[in-house]
């Protein structure tokens, strides 16, 4: 047995953009524990509904996160218009979920494309990339922007998109599914993926469930389960099959990714040729009084929403609890053990975003 | 297991047009819809300050004394909140994002609106004296709050 050393791991590290902080105790090559700490970006923002009108904090639920920004701003509308019991036009709620599912996508490539750099094979980092850029064009053509969508609206939607436009991208997400398709056998296929993921940062059925594991890293372990069944937006009229794999390791994360892509760019189109005609607001009357929580599948896992308002123009209260936050306890279980070199590796599997967690 | 299972896209790769674009030689196309920077039509603005009221980052500074229109370009996040609540309809979104800049300065736009002058109201009789005129809706006695929409 070696001496016990404790080497910090982040906030700044080559393999992590996100801003986490670990100290791992290794023993010779192997971590034998990971303390994790936080806080170096958090930035209030749940205090400040006591200061923005509950319209105008639409725009600060949606900056809690980049890549799932839009996801973060739907999930307070949706829970301020339960409260406030305002049923949203049919129409409205299709593109919401036209918009969850192009988020997904997105960020799903995006992870896989930096799995693909930290495991140093730069030629699939960029493929991934490429093939985001065409949905990323597809949110700036519907939505307006690349990263804030900006679309969400306590009521409905804020932006119309019309049906040929609807369609115009449904042939684009068609091309980018093709394309994926062939960059998925690589990630399915490839000695020297397999090689870097397989057996690595395993995590059983048991305690991804005991530790209270979210999204793909909880679906990675063999358990179904995806909140998009709970049938928010228009979820209650698609069909919504979660992915499940049983291998339990940074593998099987990477292929419940892989097939969500998938699964999202057959939705995309679905939703495309289904959307109804009709309105995309409803005008909302009064202040905002009661309290709901509401439960989301962001591409990282369930996130909540709670919102509680006294009938002001300012809620009392608003509390997230993201995916991320849900997942640093399997992520800390998973690296007991681990060797030294993995851990960038199994950090980036529970597909971590820093600045949802601490907002 | 393949030991070269990207050997195929990549020599795809290498027979295709690159998915990047030369910028700047080769200018970003934007979409129609793309949210870009604020702009507004000077003529048709009346002061009445709903832009900055509603502006969620207090990107506009509109100066009713001063009869102008400033913007913080850096400050502003295109969300369309000041478009959407415009009465008159002055402001509106061009598909372009802002220039860069070197250092934080804001923009100012002169606003020619000339506020119409009071009504006078009919006398009652030509006896009564004349009432005083009423107070012109200049800056100084105006508040931005009480102004009608």
């Amino acid at each position: 047995m070696g001496e016990r050393t404790v080497i910090p791991f982040g906030p700044q590290h080559p393999v992590l953009p996100e801003p986490i902080h670990i100290d791992l105790v290794v023993e010779d090559e192997h971590v034998v524990e990971a303390i994790p700490s936080f806080g170096f970006i958090h930035r209030g923002l749940e205090k400040l509904v006591e200061k923005k009108d509950f319209h105008e904090f639409t725009y600060v639920a949606e900056r809690v996160c980049g890549i799932c920004s839009y996801i973060h701003g739907m999930g307070y509308c949706q829970a301020v218009e339960t409260v406030m019991n305002i049923q949203i036009p049919p129409r409205a709620k299709w593109l919401r979920t036209f918009w969850c599912e192009l988020s997904r996508a997105h960020s799903h490539l995006l992870w896989a494309g930096l799995l693909a750099d930290a495991f140093g094979f730069e030629n699939l980092f960029m493929q991934c990339w490429r093939i985001r850029e065409t949905v990323l064009d597809v949110i700036e053509e519907t939505t307006g922007g690349r990263v804030i969508f900006g679309s969400a609206k306590i009521g409905g939607v804020r932006r119309d998109v019309d049906n040929d436009t609807l369609k115009r991208c449904a042939v684009k997400i068609a091309s980018a599914a093709a394309e994926f398709e062939e960059l998925k056998k690589v990630f399915r296929d490839d000695y020297s993926v397999k090689q870097r993921l397989c057996g690595i940062g395993m995590l059983s059925r048991d305690d991804a469930w005991t530790l209270g594991a979210v999204g793909p890293t909880l679906r990675g372990s063999g358990v179904r389960t995806d909140t998009r069944l709970e049938g928010y937006a228009a979820y209650n009229e698609l069909k919504i099959e979660p992915i499940v794999e049983t291998a339990c390791d940074s593998y099987a994360r990477c292929m419940v990714r892989m097939h969500e892509v998938t699964q999202s760019f057959d939705l995309i189109q679905e939703i495309a040729a289904r959307t109804p005609e009709g309105p995309v607001f409803e005008k909302p009357s009064g202040y905002p009084n009661g309290e709901y929580f509401a439960r989301l599948e962001q591409p990282r896992g369930e996130v909540i929403y709670y919102v509680k308002g006294n009938g002001t123009k300012n809620l009392s209260r608003f509390r997230v609890r993201t995916p991320t936050f849900a997942n640093i306890p399997p992520l800390l279980h998973m690296l007991q053990g681990c060797e030294l070199a993995d851990v960038g590796l199994i950090v980036l599997t529970i597909d971590p975003c820093i600045s949802c967690a601490e907002r | 297991m393949k030991p070269l299972a990207m050997t195929k896209l990549s020599l795809k790769s290498l027979f295709k047009a690159p998915a990047t674009v030369a910028y700047p030689a080769i200018p970003r196309e934007y979409f129609t819809g793309t949210r870009g920077r604020i702009l507004i039509e000077p003529s048709t603005c009346n002061l009445c300050v709903i832009c900055d009221v509603r502006c969620p980052t207090k990107a506009i500074k509109v100066d009713r004394k001063g009869q102008t229109w400033t913007i913080d370009r850096l400050r502003c996040i295109q969300c369309g909140a000041c478009i959407e609540a415009c009465p008159r309809k002055c402001l509106s979104n061009e598909n372009r994002y802002s220039d860069p800049v070197t250092h934080k300065e804001t923009l100012t736009v002169p606003i020619p609106f000339v506020p119409p002058a009071p009504k006078p109201k009919p006398a009652t009789s030509a006896a009564a004296p004349t009432p005083a005129p009423a107070p012109a809706a200049t800056p100084e006695n105006s508040d931005a709050k009480d102004r009608p929409v």
